[in-house]
């Protein structure tokens, strides 16, 4: 049951990944690009997603556990540091770089170009090299 | 070049609002793509299937909105092989460092106003347009 609630939780962010066209690299590009032609889409993506996320979860404070696991499973960390700010930073770069995260470089392996595979399979790759590092334990 | 789409941007962005309650309300589970994915990389007894289940999701939503979209779901890639290798490498490994991505930290970390989550997008953000400026600007790569 919690599988499939995952797979609807999935399709549903990866409907709002392709109505928002968040999926398009180009789009990405085209809100970091502060300098060219200025594209403010993915604020309101984020601003949209976040609204309707904060109040679900405040709605969500009166329950002690969720209705299909025995807790839910937040992070409880509120400390900033090194590894956060250097993690973000690397991510940022990459981002940067050809305009995807990775949740629209999942999604978008359903359009079927080459790039998508290659950049997801990087991705894996970076993700597994992180375990490599004494963090990674 | 892309024009502003602020109507389909926002129905978009309540969207993945409603995937991340839903994931939080019955599984008690952060919408964080980079924890998800990571997390299949290193198995757990129990803790795999739902990982699989929602990125297979993610495909099956933009294969939905494929056979209902007004226009044709496109993708544009303007960079090298070598600079999508080196991204995808970046994203992959910084996501995990830094625990989280655009949606783990961006999406339901500001959602709940933490203030690692809130520091980390700042800071992604403003790597990423910085990298977009340099690249772009002043290297003049891509179009």
């Amino acid at each position: 049951m919690a599988t499939l609630v995952a797979l609807i939780s999935g399709i549903l962010f990866g409907l709002g990944l392709a109505v928002s066209a968040m999926i398009d690299p180009a789009k990405v590009i085209g809100f970091l690009d502060v300098a060219g032609a200025w594209d403010p889409s993915l604020a309101f993506v984020l601003a949209a997603a976040v609204g309707v996320t904060a109040v679900g979860y405040a709605l969500l404070k009166k329950r002690d556990k969720p209705v299909l696991e025995s807790k839910f499973r937040i992070p409880s960390r509120r400390d900033i540091d090194a590894p956060l700010l250097i993690g973000a930073a690397v991510f940022g770069v990459g981002w940067g770089l050809v305009g995807l995260c990775p949740g629209p470089a999942i999604a978008g392996l359903a359009v079927g170009l080459r790039e998508s595979v290659v950049f997801a399979a990087a991705m894996v790759a970076g993700m597994a090299l992180y375990r490599f590092t004494p963090f990674g334990k | 070049m892309t024009s502003f789409t602020p109507v389909s941007a926002s129905l978009g962005g309540a969207l993945i609002g409603l995937s991340a309650v839903l994931l939080m309300v019955f599984n008690g589970r952060i919408a964080g793509i980079a924890g998800i994915a990571g997390g299949v990389l290193r198995p757990a007894a129990g803790d795999t299937a739902w990982r699989i289940a929602f990125m297979a999701g993610l495909v099956v939503g933009v294969l939905i909105w494929r056979g209902f979209a007004p226009s044709p779901v496109v993708l544009h890639f303007d960079v090298s092989w070598l600079h999508l290798v080196l991204g995808g490498v970046l994203v992959g490994f910084g996501s995990r460092l830094g625990n989280g991505c655009t949606s783990g930290h961006g999406v339901c970390g500001l959602a709940r106003l933490s203030p690692r989550s809130i520091a980390a997008t700042f800071v992604f953000v403003a790597v990423a347009v910085a990298t977009v400026f340099v690249t772009r600007h002043l290297l003049g790569q891509g179009s």
